[in-house]
């Protein structure tokens, strides 16, 4: 059976189904983040394999909006751990509480 | 036919990769494995020839984002402890995999119209008059990507400075 666009969309429904389940159950911080890039790239997939698929190239001006919003994104969160690091020596989520009412 | 191969090799790496994210006690070889991930990710933007989003993945996420998550496992020093697995694993479990199944029957019981031959243009050009062509471009989008990164360097410099 030939590779076609399902292929690519259930490559990317698995790898966006691992960082959920990562960013759900895991209590490192930087392991959330690290689950929380693993589905943007995920999405990405879907973006380039539509692209592709349809000959229409928005799709993958898409994927360099996703990924400038996703470097964005790492460079505060992880500047957020390394801060909350340093007042409460730890990086567990579940030890996050400042903001729990 | 070797595109195909191509396909499958990297699908199955980058699948494993990821679960060696998820599922690996060690944070740093997490992150290592996560690099293997995006590596791999590249690969498949190839395979659909992409050939400007795979130089951007190689650059942003293998090069940059890589580069900075390794940087703040060394500086929190949390890597022996591990990464554990808090209360919600079984529902996170649960989630995940009603995601997965439901998205893999959604995908495959769509008719999809798809247009089978590859684009043999390069994408470069096409995505440079894309983002830029007066006519329903992505200029102001641009313009307001540029503020954004400006925005998150000024704030990861102010969320570590030194008080």
């Amino acid at each position: 059976m030939a590779v076609g666009l399902e292929h690519f969309l259930i490559l990317s429904a698995v790898l966006f189904a691992i960082g959920l389940y990562g960013v759900l159950a895991k209590r490192n911080a930087l392991v959330i983040l690290m689950s929380i890039e693993i589905m943007l790239t995920a999405v990405n997939i879907t973006m380039v394999a539509f692209s592709r698929y349809s000959h229409v190239i928005s799709g993958q001006v898409f994927v360099i909006f996703i990924m400038v919003v996703a470097a964005a994104e790492a460079a505060v969160g992880l500047a957020l751990i390394i801060a909350i690091y340093r007042s409460r020596k730890t990086v567990d989520a579940e030890k996050f509480d400042l903001m729990k009412w | 036919m070797g595109l195909d191969i191509a396909f499958w090799v990297l699908a199955v790496v980058s699948v494993g990769a990821a679960l060696a994210v998820v599922l690996m006690r060690d944070i740093f070889r997490a992150a290592l494995f996560l690099v293997l991930c995006f590596f791999t990710v590249a690969g498949i933007y190839i395979t659909l020839s992409a050939d400007f989003l795979a130089g951007a993945q190689v650059l942003i996420y293998v090069g940059a984002i890589g580069v900075l998550i390794i940087f703040a496992i060394m500086l929190t020093r949390e890597s022996r402890r591990g990464s554990p697995s808090g209360r919600l694993r079984l529902p996170a479990l649960l989630i995940g995999l009603l995601f997965l199944v439901t998205m893999v029957f959604v995908v495959v019981s769509t008719d999809w119209h798809v247009i089978a031959e590859l684009p043999t243009e390069p994408t470069t050009t096409a995505i440079a008059q894309a983002l830029f062509s007066g006519e329903d471009g992505f200029v102001l989008a641009f313009e307001i990507a540029a503020a954004l990164l400006l925005a998150a360097i000024i704030g990861a410099i102010v969320l570590v400075r030194e008080k």
